[in-house]
């Protein structure tokens, strides 16, 4: 496939999370606000991609028996970047999305990219691959976050939306739930089902 | 804190899936049959007391007396791998049709964040290894019983009439949903 | 494109060399950015005193002093707030373990006779919707410029002079309890 289909399978026909079901964990967890949501994705896409570019670099000097630690190894590493330069520099996103950032390391995502693609592929491929990917997971987790932030706090991205009656001290009258453990399930589950009719048609 | 509040915690008032979102994969993936649900979650029961007393000791006595806290990641994930490859090596002779069952789940234990997550929770909440093996046990349960509830909902759902948009991962989702409203009633137990 | 043959010795060092490397690289990463952290951990800490003391130019971290009893389970915080020489007030990071889900924690900001100036929650586990009412204004505001001697830090249904959060006794309790154990450590002993 060319570059523009290897990239542009992430967003919509080969979509981590609508499709493939992968990285179900951060995507239903840190989701209870588009910003959060969004952080999420960025940094798993920086990982995804670095991750990629030094796999398919090495590919040919690692043996067959010792991929996966290997593998899991160079992943690791990008994600303690990413969490020592989170909480250096963006503080209050690090701590908004908590321990989801060490768990970047088993999002399978990343571990199946790399040993789908990017042990098996040159570099520039690899790289269009990982952002491809890497931003269609940061969309899904984006829309996932808008839904839920919008139901249950009744704004998206922090700026309040007024489709809710409000209270007396003019507080949003919203759906609690989504911001919450069930929501999120309940939401992607409704995403997903949107999604699949689009995809139909 | 005490025994039985951990415990409780782990396994009903903050189950590690419905409410706390570890585990998420091999719930989606394992659940659609009883019998599968059941052997992955000794497999994994198995790994993460293992994996969280491991763990916990180079935490305690490598990482932070030598200051490379910074290579918790990748020590953490490392052992974990190491136990699901001991694992799968133990299971194929013990038991093949189980290992047959579990198929590819079982190399993907290495990436249940249920796992990893158990034992860098152990670590933040500053439990002891007493502890934490506990704690471990304790989310390992909560797992099975949740991924235990689940398999029952959905070999029951296979048979119903579910409207085509929604059938397979849709209306699974939003059973799970709806069990973990159920869970939410815990609150406050402890 | 061949690839290295799986000997015993290649496996060895290619994992070795692919862990050292990695361990090298992230070492430099963390000294790069062991200041950033701590300094973000200063700052979110200095926020957190500033929204419930009044103004003050000394750096409260530095005068930090705990204070502990044997009936508490953690030691409280307190950070001095000054102007010049004089105390302006104090900042005390205090808890309460009987919340709804357990440990709350609050930065209660004291004039230096005891008065009660502002109240930040910085951390809890409380029911969204109902306990997380805490944190809104309607329930903390009255707690501002009240003197704990004079102002009965109970729920009004124990007696006392607090409005409670309606369907949330026990977090509005909890939240009593905090700031009732505040006040007394920093009264009682807690005073430099």
């Amino acid at each position: 496939m060319n570059q523009k289909q290897n990239f542009t399978k992430g967003f919509i026909k080969d979509n981590a999370v609508f499709v493939m079901l992968l990285g179900l964990c951060p995507t239903l967890a840190v989701t209870s606000s588009a910003v959060n949501g969004l952080g999420m994705g960025l940094a798993t896409t920086f990982v995804l991609v670095m991750a990629n570019i030094v796999v398919a670099l090495v590919k040919n000097l690692i043996p067959e028996k010792v991929r996966i630690p290997s593998f899991i190894v160079i992943i690791a590493s990008f994600v303690t970047i990413v969490d020592l330069t989170m909480a250096g520099f963006l503080p209050s996103l690090h701590e908004a999305l908590g321990i989801f950032i060490p768990l970047i390391v088993v999002n399978c995502l990343v571990l199946g990219r790399a040993e789908a693609f990017a042990s098996k592929n040159n570099i520039v491929s690899s790289i269009v691959d990982g952002l491809g990917m890497g931003l269609g997971f940061a969309f899904a987790l984006t829309l996932l976050g808008a839904v839920r932030e919008l139901l249950g706090a009744g704004s998206v991205f922090g700026l309040s939306i007024p489709i809710f009656p409000t209270t007396e001290d003019g507080a949003p009258i919203t759906m609690l739930l989504f911001v919450l453990a069930p929501g999120a399930f309940i939401a992607l589950g409704y995403l997903i089902a949107i999604i699949n009719r689009f995809k139909k048609s | 804190m005490e025994i039985f509040a951990i415990i409780i915690s782990a396994i009903l008032v903050n189950n590690i899936v419905l409410m706390q979102f570890l585990g998420i994969c091999p719930f989606m993936g394992v659940s659609k049959k009883l019998s599968t649900a059941v052997g992955m979650t000794g497999a994994v029961t198995f790994v993460m007391v293992l994996a969280t007393i491991v763990t916990y000791l180079i935490q305690v006595y490598v990482l932070e007396p030598f200051g490379i806290g910074y290579l918790q990641t990748i020590s953490f994930i490392l052992i974990i791998a190491s136990f699901v490859q001991m694992v799968e090596i133990v299971l194929k002779k013990v038991s093949p049709p189980l290992y047959q069952a579990l198929g590819v789940f079982l190399p993907l234990i290495t990436t249940n964040c249920a796992i990893m997550g158990v034992a860098l929770l152990t670590i933040q909440n500053d439990y002891n290894l007493m502890e934490g093996i506990i704690y471990a046990i304790g989310s390992a349960i909560g797992f099975g019983i949740a991924i235990t509830l689940f398999a029952g909902i959905r070999e029951h759902l296979d048979l119903l009439d579910v409207p085509k948009g929604m059938r397979g991962t849709p209306i699974a989702l939003v059973s799970a949903g709806i069990l973990a409203m159920a869970f939410m009633g815990f609150a406050g137990l402890v | 494109m061949a690839k290295r043959e799986s000997t015993f010795i290649n496996m060895v060092v290619t994992l070795f060399a692919v862990t050292f490397i990695a361990s090298a690289t992230l070492g430099g990463i963390y000294e790069l950015t062991k200041e950033p952290i701590a300094k973000a951990k200063l700052e979110k800490k200095l926020k957190a005193i500033q929204l419930v003391v009044p103004e003050f130019d000394n750096d409260p971290n530095s005068e930090m002093y705990t204070i502990k009893t044997e009936n508490d389970d953690m030691p409280l915080e307190v950070y001095p707030a000054k102007k010049g020489d004089k105390l302006v007030g104090v900042a005390v990071k205090s808890y309460t373990m009987k919340g709804y889900s357990g440990l709350i924690q609050l930065m209660v900001g004291f004039k230096p006779d005891g008065t009660i100036n502002k109240i930040s929650v910085l951390q809890h586990a409380e029911t969204p919707g109902l306990g997380t009412k805490m944190t809104d204004a309607s329930f903390k505001d009255q707690f501002y410029g009240k003197n704990p001697a004079d102002f009965n830090l109970e729920v009004k249904k124990d007696g006392g002079d607090v409005d409670a959060i309606t369907a949330a006794t026990i977090s509005s309790r909890a939240f009593c309890d905090a700031v009732k154990r505040a006040y007394d450590q920093y009264m009682k002993g807690g005073k430099k």
